[in-house]
């Protein structure tokens, strides 16, 4: 991509907190979500998911349930078209279209309890549910294992029969549950040990949590005698719905048209597909339309959660608090398929340290559990657990404050970072300034409080994004975006194309078009949009600019490099260039039909640039010695946002991800039994944050421009879910004089601890 | 299965419908009077998503039947802009950024108005306990409880 910028640092529109263009339909209950579309003639579509944790699906027997009056379609692993092992679609991540494939409908066996294994569609949803009732499925049901470090045993019962390490040297001769592993290695690691005058070493584990959106996945699909099918669904992504359902159901890609509806949250657990080649299948099956929704049941044992984990780390450190070497090893279980983000948060963790010698082992596991899924910052928030921890240990055994010890070692323009590149200009050494120098650190803590403190890291992402900014001749402007807005990009968009065309916020509109009507988008998601679809939208408005000139400059017959563009108008560049009136954007836009034709911009990228995010989180609280339990008191999030386009949704952002790792650090966990049936599927006992557990979360915006973007923007979605683990943990080990090194934080296990039980 | 005839008024209107014995408020008002608004969530009490007031009640439509609608007055959310203007909760919550990605929205709304209507002067902790039925998974609750106070504050000075 050529786009010629030089980073703005004043604005006139963008760091404003105007209403958001599709805020009004939400408030009024008018905006249209996944599950909100009816149609004529519309069936409704069920799952069958298998309730055991492993079994091999020896038969499947739908003749009674196609026998009940009201059913339409009954769909199995039959149905499915065959396809090789070789392709993959690119959502969140690069996945596997063969792994995909057998996550939406079980093969030869069910891989953890909730998989599907059949689905109906009827004319009701209480004929889906006696449908489900009459398949007849023989099982043999077989050992399983949930556990990550029980299956990386050479004796676990194997998910995969025939999966063989990949990354392993030599390459191993048996199966195992260890899909890949890989080395991330820099530096003399002994030598960074020799050179330490303190060693932190412990090891840590985190349960998985769900991504918790409150809108459970739900879709439409239609297919037609012809071959065609439209689809509509929420999701963070609708290209890469599109992608993987023809590749899974062998269609070329014109012959599907997905509409994203409005989403209800996502947080990377929307990226991937799980109903929707199952209900596109089932509609052309019945010849219909069908409309499936996960109940919140179904969200929990079947969508993806993000990986436990369990990591083992030392780090070394000189007397004057210098790091001077790292090595870890992660275990991150994917669920039953491969691809757990392991690697990414290893990464990560370590990313804010300027730290010479550094090995990292990292191991993606398999188990029988539902198909792991990005949730925010993937990966991150495990691996800075434990390394957020050691270090706070450090500070302790060196009796240095927290913050001065991180920034000792912070990255800073011109270091190198351990997943290869050197940081330009990034803002961790602010972050670090500004939270030590908050007022809200004043606050002593009482008995038993105590503060935490933790940093967090995510590199950020650019990708294929496409974008047209069309012109109307009253002169008001609509952005067609084609990446899902979940959390207000629609408003930051608007705010860009109006500030680069400098004309009114409220003369621009944004919709996200579905897959027919722009090139391809890659998914919402790992903090894009507003760096990626902010540069497209950019650079579209600025080829409206460009039109404009070129209109007027026609109009006044004249050169077009003899005019300017300046305060939302086209005038001539000087006094050589004529006597003309300026020309407003509403003049020229009410000229486009006798000038030439409509006027509208539109960028096709891949945006590289994105620049890297760094946050600070100071937490206080209170731990009731006799119960366990913790109130969070305080809690500060500092983040570095290059730029905040709309002020209003980057503090949302940070409050959101603070609340989502609280919950994470404190209660949300799945449960399993012994039976390797997921025991806590709803949010009675999957508990996630309410507002009476928390405090106002105090945010501060650090802004240093990122110079891969024209107005300075980096992604800030996944980094504020990456420190509270950490901060909540080194917290509660302060208060109660005991390292935590589990996840959730429960109040038994706080006991525990305090007891030395643990 | 037949099915049964309820006479109830929704947002004011006179309604009929015709339902189920087992089907929920919630999927009656979706489905079969196409107010989508009230949005299920979790279909268990759990997440407020489909809160609605019933003779002046907040409730959750996912745990009443659509039956015990009959002879009584169901208001939701699309019935709490005036014509052509918004309540001042609605505005708060827009001008405050309120909302990411709305699905909680409505709910939060209902409950909250619900809340002003019986107390005008609630305090932090009165508001985080009122609304502590009703989920929000992207906002962390800051931004709604001020828009919440904020609007008590604004109409108590009307
Ligand atoms: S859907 Fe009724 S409380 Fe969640
Ligand atoms: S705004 Fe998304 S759940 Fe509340």
């Amino acid at each position: 991509m050529e786009l010629e910028f030089t980073t703005r640092t004043t604005f006139d529109k963008v760091g404003t907190r105007p209403p958001r263009p599709d805020g009004t339909d939400k408030v009024t209950g008018r905006a249209l979500y996944g599950a909100d579309l009816a149609g004529a003639d519309m069936l409704v579509g069920k799952v069958l998911r298998s309730p055991h944790a492993h079994a091999r699906i020896l038969a499947i027997d739908t003749s009674r349930a196609e026998a009940l009056t009201g059913v339409k379609a009954v769909v199995t692993r039959d149905d499915f078209p065959h396809i090789g092992p070789e392709g993959t679609v690119k959502g969140e991540v690069e996945e596997s279209v063969w792994d995909v494939a057998r996550n939406v409908m079980a093969r030869d066996k069910a891989l953890y309890e909730g998989h599907a294994v059949a689905a109906v569609a009827a004319t009701s949803t209480a004929v889906a549910r006696q449908a489900l009732k009459l398949i007849d499925i023989t099982w043999q049901v077989l050992p399983h294992v949930t556990d990550v470090d029980e299956a990386m045993r050479s004796d676990a019962p194997l998910v995969h029969e025939d999966m063989i390490t990949a990354g392993m040297d030599p390459v191993p001769e048996e199966p195992s549950n260890i899909a890949e592993y890989r080395k991330v290695e820099m530096g003399d690691i002994e030598a960074g040990f020799a050179a330490a005058d303190v060693i932190a070493e412990q090891s840590f584990r985190t349960e998985a949590a769900h991504q918790g959106y409150i809108e459970p996945h739900a879709c439409v699909a239609s297919a037609s005698e012809d071959g065609l099918a439209e689809l509509w669904c929420c999701t963070q992504g609708h290209f890469s719905v599109r992608d993987m359902c023809a590749n899974i159901l062998g269609m070329d890609l014109a012959s599907l048209r997905v509409t994203s509806s409005e989403i209800g949250g996502g947080f990377g657990g929307k990226t991937t597909v799980f109903l929707e080649p199952v209900a596109l299948l089932l509609s052309r099956k019945s010849g219909r339309p069908v409309k499936m929704t996960m109940s919140r049941d179904e969200v929990f044992r079947a969508s993806g959660p993000t990986s436990s984990t369990s990591i083992t780390a030392r780090i070394g450190a000189t007397r004057d608090g210098r790091i001077t070497a790292c090595d870890a090893t992660l275990r991150y279980q994917g669920g039953a398929f491969p691809g757990s983000p392991v690697g990414i948060g290893a990464v990560c963790g370590m990313a804010p340290y300027d730290c010479p010698n550094v090995v990292l082992h990292c191991y993606d596991v398999v188990v029988n559990r539902p198909k792991a899924a990005a949730y925010r910052a993937p990966g991150a928030p495990m691996a800075a657990f434990a390394i957020e921890s050691l270090l706070d240990d450090i500070a302790r055994k060196l009796d240095i404050d927290p913050v001065e010890l991180r920034l000792k070692n912070a990255v800073k323009e011109g270091s190198s970072s351990v997943y290869g590149p050197t940081f330009g200009p990034i803002g961790f050494e602010e972050c670090l300034e500004t939270a030590r120098d908050h007022p809200s650190l004043e606050a002593v803590p009482g008995p038993n409080q105590a503060r935490g403190i933790a940093a967090g890291f995510w590199p950020n992402f650019g990708g294929q994004t496409s974008v047209t900014v069309n012109v109307n001749t009253d002169g008001t402007v609509l952005v067609s975006l084609g990446t899902p807005d979940i959390g207000g990009s629609r408003a930051s968009m608007c705010l860009m194309a109006a500030e680069e065309l400098q004309i009114p916020y409220e003369r621009v509109k944004a919709i996200i078009a579905d897959t027919s009507a722009l090139g391809h988008n890659d998914t919402t998601g790992g903090s894009r949009v507003t760096h990626s679809a902010g540069l497209a939208t950019i650079e579209a408005s600025r080829k409206v600019i460009d039109i404009m000139k070129r209109r007027a400059a026609a109009t006044w017959d004249i050169d077009v490099d003899a005019v300017v563009w300046d305060q939302g108008c086209v005038r001539p560049s000087g006094a050589n260039a004529g006597d003309h009136e300026p020309l407003t954007f509403d003049a020229i836009a009410a000229m486009a039909s006798a000038t030439g034709g409509p006027i509208a911009g539109h960028a096709e990228i891949n945006a590289e640039g994105a620049g890297a995010s760094f946050a600070v989180h100071v937490c206080d609280l209170e731990v009731d010695p006799e119960t366990g339990r913790v109130t969070i008191l305080r809690y500060l999030a500092v983040q570095d946002a290059g730029k905040a386009i709309h002020p209003d949704y980057v503090e949302g952002q940070y409050q959101g991800g603070v609340t989502q790792g609280i919950g994470w650090a404190l209660n949300e966990e799945y449960i399993y039994g012994s039976d390797g049936v997921l025991q806590n599927p709803g949010f009675l006992d999957y508990r996630i944050p309410v507002a009476s557990d928390l405090p106002m979360i105090d945010t501060v915006i650090v802004e240093v421009p990122n110079p891969g973007h024209p107005y300075g923007v980096r992604g800030v979605g996944e980094t504020p879910i990456v420190p509270p683990l950490a901060a909540v943990a080194n917290a509660v080990s302060r208060a109660i004089g005991r390292r935590m090194t589990e996840t959730p934080m429960s109040p038994p296990r706080i006991l525990a601890a305090i007891d030395g039980t643990s | 299965m037949s099915l049964q005839h309820v006479t109830t008024t929704v947002n004011g209107d006179a309604t009929e419908f015709l339902c189920d014995a087992a089907e929920t408020l919630l999927d009656a008002l979706r489905d079969r009077l196409g107010l989508t608004g009230s949005k299920e969530g979790c279909a268990s009490g759990d997440c407020g998503a489909c809160s609605v007031m019933l003779d002046g009640r907040l409730v959750c439509s996912c745990l009443v039947l659509a039956a015990e609608a009959d002879g009584r007055e169901v208001e939701t959310i699309e019935g709490m802009a005036g014509t052509g203007e918004l309540h001042p909760l609605q505005t708060k919550f827009l001008e405050l950024g309120a909302l990411q990605c709305g699905i909680c929205t409505p709910g939060f709304l209902v409950a909250a108005k619900a809340l002003l209507d019986e107390n005008p002067d609630p305090d932090e902790t009165e508001v985080r306990y009122w609304l502590a039925g009703n989920l929000c998974r992207c906002t962390g609750y800051d931004k709604i409880i001020r828009a919440v106070l904020e609007t008590a504050a604004d109409l108590r000075e009307e």
